[in-house]
């Protein structure tokens, strides 16, 4: 069962302060309401200081996620010295003021509001859908609204009213029903902005307005258009803002309110937003974010609020199956024999072919607790260090080059630090599609005046839209990365930007003069690496006098900069500048790796790289290696193990025969894909653990049913350290936890574990890694979440890192050669393909193409600068056949100035697309993650006819034929 | 395992070690670099393939770095 819960609301019934709290707190002020003294911060409203009293003030266009807007006239209140009825939201609390809430004036005031609402509102209250959850119905209960002199809708007023008269209403238009997940039903709506003002402050888009003047007034999409057509980006601020049925998820409409709700964490990117899941049962009838969440306070986006169908997708695979070879039908067993069979297979081929031909890969989708146990399996029952996660592939960079340079594996901030940024680097992230609840976090910041640098070889979001524009935009070619920021470290040098006195308290002193000297050379200049980089030297020069200069600077990165091959050098090049001016110990600054998968962080975390043990600590440390030694009861390898892309190079030589790969589609997320299946073809036990037949598992021989974050307990680690609880709210479909089943395999090759919960799991973690020391899932339970490191020294967390001294010591500056990749364009291959995402689809898509999400985004297309495609004949929509060194695949044609000419660009979130058919096994120097964005390619239009690339036609066929080998394991069994 | 993808990785870690000023401490970190991340079958290919094929594919920094591998 779960652990306590001692302080967690986990009711969906939570306290609505009607206004924000306030940001500071530089005074307090003491007033009297209703006969009871209350002290708040200065600035505070009435309204919410009356709630802080215990006194619930009447509101409907108040809501504490909203700035005040004073527009329902409902939440007037009496001061006295003062005249008239001020409204509570927008009158600031005083110092002495005596304030009355309630009096037979106001009473009737209230009353004459609701009466003309009422009068244009269907009186459907008993089959309406947010019945048990409207706030104008509670009101119209609370102010005491008996009778309705202008009619109710269309029913006439009573005789003794205003003599049976009938008002003009909106009861007859129309529901706007295009987006997939909730309908807009203006008859019911109140007009009290609250979604507009959703739409404009949480989330930042502003497709929302208000058309029309006077009663013509109506909550308008884009320009009156259907919500599907307009820029609404579908977070779902405007219907958790709604206090009437008029923006309704569907979801609600169809199933009625929940029964019950509980707090849990998003399995999506790495924000890790709070959610409550709301509950009838075992069935969740909707996701609300959860203002409390530490990532995200109630605030959400398309993928974690709506896209959670897949979790109940007839899609999913609940019962174990086993097969000899991929050419073989599948049979479902029973999860005993499909343990037994891979336990026997990865022993056997261990006895074969040695203790080190197999290994296993942690998911940075699974939970902490299932990570640690995956390594620990690895290590333990395996007996070697053959692990590695997903993180490789993205951010394996970020953990080598922080490491290097400030001490430790992780972002420095807080999401929330954002909010005191002045100016805002973002370099190779794509923050309002790949992490779009902190973009909107940092929106908010630039639309109250912090300044903007955008490095990226597209024109993403950010850099131009409504009331955000990028101060500079340094548009470089693929690949120069290192450049461009040795460039900007030059000016900051040579202009004598640098912060000496932190660099002298805090920083090693040699290593910063050589980094000085490095830097200053003349070959660093921005103008001497303008040919390399395409980016004008005068731009690099004034973006880099704006972020030395213009306050707190806070860097925020993506996987832009990881994935290269010179990955690595540029985290280490990013980690120099913020130290060089200063901007590293405190809110507002820092360096932040904005983490691609939801536990990117904690898989790196709980040890799942091959050359380290929990706590990045490396297996040839002895103190570290005897430690785990002695609580796991084996002997750990001193030597690292092999990581992904060795696996395959592995694999195809014959030393690495078997895997055990858990929640994680290397067919189709890794580069190189034929590089990949070949690898996955020379293996004779291939164990897949997944929600689905993903293209991974098409080549295993055994199939463990994964389970959904809604039906297990753990922690997820977000981009911020930030540790929060994933709440079981239904029981696994496959009868297993995915931590259950690891344990089942660990136990049957002679390796014991017996966890009966996952809070033992993290015991277990707590007592061996130092940064997780005060961890438990009790003080989650109490805190709701924590940051680690969390220990003796900081029993609650840490939301800064590295304050007064960095973890390391003294902060270390290395020297950054700008390398050129090897991935040149030439006559051959004249266009850079670089990849990336969008908003409505997650990754590989296993999760979201299972999701109404498909009607946001329903292929990968191929965006293409109309310079570039005229010069090749292709229009748009076009197919258009795209052939690199590793391979060839056929995508559609978009024609776009987002990005420049010379770069085209791909998302992979659809299998068939093949776009890492395209992409090379070059990689990182340091870590193998490899080089998705930077493949040399060349382009050309292909006739409608023979559209599909050779790789397409053989994926089709292979596909067709897995998908009718699952069908016989489906059929089987219900003869039997 | 592919020799030449290895020698290419050694090259590509001794590219970021090279730039630096100390070049016995340099040398070293290729070194240590090679020994801490890469699963010891790489490093032997790579020690195999140098013995037979010679070492003129890598670079002046690794030659030096394997040298002190090759020594313990």
């Amino acid at each position: 069962m779960n652990a306590p819960m001692n302080s967690l609301n986990h009711s969906f019934n939570e306290i609505d302060y009607g206004t924000p709290a306030m940001r500071e707190v530089s005074a307090e002020v003491t007033l009297m309401i209703d006969g009871k003294e209350v002290t708040v911060p200065a600035g505070t409203s009435l309204m919410r200081a009356a709630v802080e009293a215990g006194v619930m003030v009447p509101k409907l266009c108040a809501t504490d996620s909203l700035e005040p807007f004073g527009s329902c006239r409902l939440c007037l209140v009496e001061i006295d010295g003062r005249r008239g009825f001020p409204a509570s939201c927008t009158t600031p609390a005083e110092n002495g003021m005596t304030v009355r809430t309630q009096s037979p004036k106001l009473a009737d005031l209230r009353r004459n509001v609701m009466e003309l609402y009422i009068s244009d509102h269907p009186l459907d209250c008993l089959t309406c859908s947010a019945n048990g959850n409207c706030e104008l119905q509670t009101m119209a209960g609370v102010v005491g609204l008996r009778d309705v002199r202008y009619g109710i809708g269309d029913v006439k007023a009573a005789d003794g009213g205003n003599g049976g008269v009938i008002g003009k209403t909106h009861l007859a238009e129309e529901k706007d029903e295009s987006n997939p997940y909730f309908t807009y039903d203006p008859s019911k709506c109140i007009v009290c902005n609250r979604c507009v003002r959703a739409c404009e402050e949480q989330q930042g888009t502003f497709a929302l307005t208000i058309s029309g003047r006077g009663f013509e007034s109506r909550v308008s999409a884009g320009q009156d258009q259907p919500f599907m057509e307009s820029e609404c980006v579908s977070c779902g601020a405007c219907v958790n803002a709604c206090p009437t049925a008029t923006l309704t998820e569907k979801t609600i409409i169809a199933k009625g309110q929940a029964e019950h709700a509980v707090i849990t964490t998003c399995a999506y990117c790495g924000v890790g937003c709070g959610f409550k899941a709301e509950m009838k049962g075992n069935e969740v009838v909707r996701m609300v974010p959860w203002k409390d969440g530490g990532a995200n306070e109630g605030h959400a986006c398309v993928k974690g609020r709506f896209a959670w169908g897949y979790a109940s997708h007839p899609d999913r695979i609940t019962r174990p199956m086993i097969r000899a070879k991929i050419t073989d039908p599948w049979r479902e067993v029973s999860w005993d024999e499909a343990i037994n069979h891979a336990a026997s297979e990865l022993r056997r081929i261990q006895q074969k072919f040695g203790q080190n031909a197999i290994g296993g890969l942690v998911s940075s989708r699974c939970t902490n607790e299932e990570d640690y146990l995956v390594q620990k399996m690895v290590r333990a029952a395996f007996g070697n260090n053959n692990v590695d996660t997903c993180a490789r592939v993205c951010h394996s960079p970020t953990g080598y080059g922080l490491k290097q340079t400030l001490g430790e594996s992780a972002g420095t901030q807080t999401f929330k630090s954002v909010e005191k940024a002045d100016v805002i680097m973002v370099i190779g992230a794509n923050p309002t599609d790949g992490h779009p609840v902190f973009a909107s976090r940092m929106k908010r910041r630039i639309r109250e005046g912090a300044k903007l640098i955008v490095i990226d070889p597209r024109a993403i979001d950010l850099v131009s839209s409504p009331h955000i524009k990028a101060a500079h935009h340094l548009k470089l070619r693929p690949g120069t990365n290192v450049a461009v920021l040795s460039a900007l470290a030059h000016v900051i040098v040579t202009e004598g930007l640098v912060d000496e006195a932190f660099v002298a308290a805090r920083c090693e002193a040699k290593a910063f003069d050589q980094w000085r000297e490095f830097v200053a050379r003349p070959a660093n200049s921005p103008e001497a690496l303008e040919a390399d980089s395409g980016v004008p030297a005068a731009e690099i020069r004034a973006a880099a006098r704006l972020y030395a200069t213009a306050g707190n600077g806070a860097i925020y990165y993506g996987l832009g900069v990881t994935e290269h091959s010179q990955g690595s050098t540029a985290v280490i090049a990013i980690a120099n500048l913020a130290m060089a001016t200063g901007n590293v110990g405190r809110e507002g600054v820092g360096v932040n790796p904005l983490r691609g998968q939801n536990n990117v962080q904690g898989s790196c975390d709980m040890g799942s790289f091959p050359h380290e043990l929990p706590g990045y600590r490396h297996v040839s440390d002895t103190i570290t290696r005897t430690l785990f030694e002695s609580h796991w009861g084996v002997a750990i390898q001193p030597e690292p193990g092999l990581r992904i892309p060795n696996m395959f190079e592995a694999a195809l030589d014959g030393s690495f025969r078997g895997l055990y790969c858990q929640g994680e589609d290397i067919a189709q997320s890794d580069p190189n894909t034929q590089h990949v299946t070949a690898a996955l073809l020379a293996m004779e036990c291939v164990v897949v653990q997944d929600l689905f037949l993903n293209e991974t598992a098409k080549y295993a021989h055994v199939f463990l049913p994964g389970s959904s974050f809604l039906e297990k307990d753990g922690t997820f680690t977000n981009a911020e350290r930030r540790i929060s609880r994933v709440r079981q709210v239904m029981p696994p479909l496959s009868g297993k936890g995915d931590w259950e089943a690891t344990m089942a395999l660990a136990n049957a090759m002679g390796y014991r574990m017996h966890y009966t919960h996952p809070s033992q799991i993290m015991d277990e973690i707590a007592r061996l890694t130092p940064t997780f020391a005060g961890v438990s899932y009790d003080k989650l339970d109490r805190l709701g979440s924590l940051q680690w490191p969390c220990n003796a020294d900081a029993p609650s967390g840490t939301p800064t890192m590295h304050i007064d001294t960095f973890v390391r010591g003294k902060g270390r500056f290395l020297i950054t050669q700008y390398v050129p990749t090897d991935e040149k364009i030439t006559r051959r291959f004249p266009l850079l393909l670089t990849t990336g995402r969008v908003l409505s689809q997650y990754n590989v898509g296993a999760q979201t193409r299972r999701t109404a999400n498909t009607e946001f985004y329903a292929e990968d297309v191929l965006e293409i600068h109309p310079h570039d495609a005229e010069e090749r004949g292709i229009q748009e929509n076009d197919w258009v056949g795209i052939e690199s060194r590793a391979g060839q695949t056929v995508l559609r044609a978009m024609l776009t100035e987002r990005v420049q000419p010379g770069v085209v660009y791909t998302t992979f979130h659809f299998p068939e697309s093949g776009a890492n058919v395209i992409t090379t096994d070059n990689s990182d120097w340091a870590t193998n993650c490899p080089e998705y964005k930077v493949t040399a390619v060349q382009l050309v239009r292909v006739a409608q006819t023979s559209q599909a690339s050779e790789w397409q036609k053989e994926f089709a066929r292979f596909t067709a034929e897995q998908e009718h080998l699952l069908t016989q394991a489906h059929e089987a069994s219900l003869l039997s | 395992m592919n020799a030449a993808n290895l020698i290419k990785m050694a090259n590509q870690i001794g590219a970021f070690f090279e730039a630096m000023p100390d070049h016995e401490q340099a040398v070293s970190d290729v070194a240590l670099h090679l020994k801490n991340t890469w699963d010891p079958r790489m490093r032997k290919i790579l020690l195999e393939d140098i013995a037979t094929q010679g070492d003129s594919e890598l670079k002046p920094i690794v030659r030096e770095a394997v040298a002190l591998l090759r020594a313990g």
